[in-house]
């Protein structure tokens, strides 16, 4: 299952399409040059342990907020035309997608950095948390690397 | 009443989600942390450790944020979103 909505920011329990997404933000302008993503996907390895389910939780409103705050500042400081960014809560299988940001300009290179910055500000910033599940019980992952 | 709220591993130790404390007048950061100290006792050393964030109504506080009633107070562990 899948969604697209014309919404930059969004937090959801259901998958995302990466290539509607990258459609939906061809989209936004015709002078849309160049677009660059990241996804992050559910990973099996985690520091020697084998995970099996992974499972996201976040702080409603605060986290919305804070992805904003991203789109905005990743758009003014870096020139970029747009972002969205989408990442999802809940348990999540390995292999499944996690988070994805599009970031579009007019040229590559600061749609590159924009990405760049937007992924590291929000581990930093945005009150979502992941909890991994092994063959030794739960564990809430803490640090941001 | 302020109502407080607890996110992911401090649910477990703090052993409950959310919580609501009536307050007369506006109180620090610090002055609720003495109490919570007292009503959830395995959250003092985390608080006085620094180990979490605190935010008032979705923005991070430090120590001499003052909360007013009906404010809603945080307290979240490192954040770990996105993948590595």
């Amino acid at each position: 299952m899948s969604t697209t909505t014309d919404a930059k920011i969004r937090i959801q329990l259901e998958d995302f399409s990466v290539t509607d997404e990258i459609e939906a933000m061809k989209k936004v302008s015709r002078n849309i040059g160049g677009i660059t993503t990241f996804l992050g996907t559910g990973r099996e390895l985690s520091k020697g342990q084998t995970i099996s389910e992974l499972n996201f939780e976040h702080y409603p409103k605060m986290a919305e907020k804070k992805l904003e705050e991203i789109r905005e500042k990743s758009i003014k400081d870096f020139g970029i035309i747009d972002m969205s960014i989408i990442h999802r809560i809940g348990p999540i299988d390995i292999g499944e997608n996690i988070v994805l940001i599009v970031a579009a300009g007019e040229h590559r290179g600061e749609t590159f950095k924009a990405c760049e910055w937007a992924i590291a500000e929000l581990k930093r910033t945005t009150p979502i948390w992941k909890r991994e599940t092994t063959t030794t019980g739960e564990v809430w992952v803490q640090d941001t690397p | 009443m302020i109502t407080i709220k607890y996110f992911a591993s401090l649910k477990s130790i703090a052993e409950k989600e959310e919580d609501s404390l009536t307050i007369e007048s506006p109180i620090s950061i610090d002055q609720l942390s003495d109490i919570i100290a007292k009503t959830a006792p395995k959250m003092e050393a985390i608080i006085r450790e620094k180990k979490v964030m605190i935010s008032v109504n979705q923005e991070m506080a430090s120590a001499d944020t003052i909360i007013h009633d009906g404010d809603e107070v945080a307290f979240l562990p490192p954040f770990s979103g996105g993948a590595k």
